[in-house]
């Protein structure tokens, strides 16, 4: 059984071929990929720019919750829901679900 | 925070994203669809130097470039490839290497990878060494897969490149259950366009379109077989498909070519077309010839458009397809694609579609890419 990315304890990390950078020329995050690129938007910039494998799910959540204003809720189902499509379009993967030592 | 998840658009906004820099025409294979120069000998003493090279890169990072493709000929035949990827690295681009795979030794690959190379495309024409060999003229096969092995156990993302014609075309299949067994994730079968070598070739060349349809076919089933284990680009010819590509995304819109010696062009096949200056890197700034040249306002946009494309709705997609196409096959290069249905000219298309498709014809050989071959003296004026 696959444990779903957005499972509280997981640490999702960018996956290997990808390199995520600030572009100052785009005034944006950016994603760049074999055969690609993609310019992102500010929130999705923020989420990723925590995907490091190091913050668990839950922890970037509160982060973003705490920098950000709007309904907590609405924050926490964005991110999840950002994180599922950031993950079936292979940029990111999963990381352990261990604790972090 | 907006709620917005995957609201992502890439839009050029005038900046040459892409750049593909062709670091020299030389290459030790003699591929007859090959779509450097038919006069590519002549290129070698032009070659613009380590030093040109890089400002070339500055220039253009300055200019808002992002991916880099280093490309050819074979760009392993520059010593100092290494050193043009780790510059650019550097400067913040993603380095892709587009090569044969002649050459590409275990040292080298060593340096590539510490030079910071993120990406190669490797090309493979067949899955049998006797046919491979017989298609490039030399004994390639199996340093190919060498190769292709060594760029595995780097730890290289790979893109496998299969360019298609009527030669190879049934073994889609077997070089996808090679390319799965070897743990490839990207195999993109590129059929090919016909420009400069393969132009010549065509008739040879071109598959029908029921080989295409059948190839097609055998792609869907191995999409369903591997799902997300392996990305299979196979993108049908536009000479059968009515419509023409929305070719570089438009002239001088994202894309950006350097040739060998410098001139910088909207496309790789750009100078075909007669009429058109083309200038050097070692004669003007990268920026005047990005924004400001003849060569790239000249298409640029949707405002040259000729009819039937005017008065068309999709011209915002194809934004009247190919301007080599167009002076290729309609000796104008400001005409509509004739590979589009709507073309006056379309029926250029059809006939070299059915010569594909008589079933009995008279072969010719292949004429091997090699210099001399041909004159171009006609191409000069
Ligand atoms: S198509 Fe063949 S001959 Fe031409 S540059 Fe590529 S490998 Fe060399
Ligand atoms: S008429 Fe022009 S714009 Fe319309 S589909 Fe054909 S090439 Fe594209």
């Amino acid at each position: 059984m696959t444990i779903p990315l957005t499972a509280t304890d997981r640490r999702p990390q960018l996956s290997p071929h990808f390199m995520f950078r600030w572009e100052a020329s785009q005034d944006a995050y950016i994603l760049l990929y074999p055969e690609g690129l993609i310019k992102l938007n500010p929130s999705a910039g923020e989420i990723l720019k925590r995907c490091d494998g190091q913050h668990t799910v839950a922890e970037l959540i509160a982060e973003l919750q705490a920098a950000f204003p709007g309904p907590a809720d609405d924050i926490d189902q964005g991110v999840r829901a950002f994180l599922d499509v950031a993950t079936d379009k292979g940029w990111l993967h999963a990381g352990e679900l261990v604790k972090k030592s | 925070m907006p709620k917005d998840s995957n609201g992502l658009t890439l839009d050029g906004q005038g900046k040459p994203l892409w750049l593909s820099l062709e670091l020299t025409y030389r290459c030790p294979l003699k591929c007859s669809w090959c779509n450097n120069p038919l006069d590519f000998d002549d290129y070698a003493a032009r070659e613009l130097s380590t030093e040109e090279w890089k400002r070339v890169l500055r220039e253009s990072r300055e200019l808002g470039a992002l991916q880099l493709g280093f490309t050819g000929g074979e760009p392993l035949q520059r010593t100092d490839l290494e050193e043009l990827v780790s510059y650019a690295n550097e400067l913040g681009f993603y380095t892709n290497l587009i090569t044969s795979g002649i050459g590409l030794t275990e040292e080298r690959l060593v340096a590539l990878k510490a030079a910071g190379l993120k990406q190669i495309q490797l090309s493979l024409q067949a899955t049998e060494a006797a046919v491979t060999d017989a298609l490039v003229g030399a004994t390639a096969h199996e340093r190919k897969l060498d190769a292709a092995r060594r760029i595995k156990a780097h730890g290289f993302p790979m893109v496998l490149n299969m360019p298609v014609f009527r030669q190879n075309i049934g073994m889609t299949d077997a070089m996808i259950a090679w390319a799965a067994e070897l743990g490839i994730e990207y195999i993109e079968f590129a059929n090919i366009q016909y420009y400069n070598w393969a132009l010549m070739n065509r008739d040879e060349l071109m598959p029908t379109l029921d080989q295409v349809r059948e190839a097609e076919q055998v792609v869907q089933r191995w999409r369903d077989k591997l799902g997300k284990k392996m990305t299979i680009y196979f993108v049908i010819p536009d000479y059968y498909e009515g419509r023409p590509k929305a070719c570089m995304n438009g002239w001088g819109a994202i894309h950006l070519t350097i040739a060998p010696d410098g001139v910088a062009m909207p496309c790789q096949e750009a100078r075909v077309i007669p009429g058109l200056e083309f200038e050097s890197v070692r004669d003007k700034p990268l920026a005047w010839l990005w924004h400001e040249s003849p060569l790239f306002r000249k298409y640029r946009g949707l405002d040259w458009l000729p009819e039937p494309c005017v008065s068309c709705d999709e011209k915002e997609k194809d934004f009247g397809g190919c301007r080599c196409q167009a002076f290729l096959l309609t000796g104008d290069a400001s005409n509509t694609d004739p590979a589009c249905g709507r073309s006056p000219h379309h029926a250029r298309v059809r006939e070299a579609v059915d010569t594909a498709a008589r079933p009995l014809r008279f072969r010719k050989p292949l004429f091997k890419r090699a210099a001399g071959t041909v004159t171009t003296a006609f191409l000069e004026d």
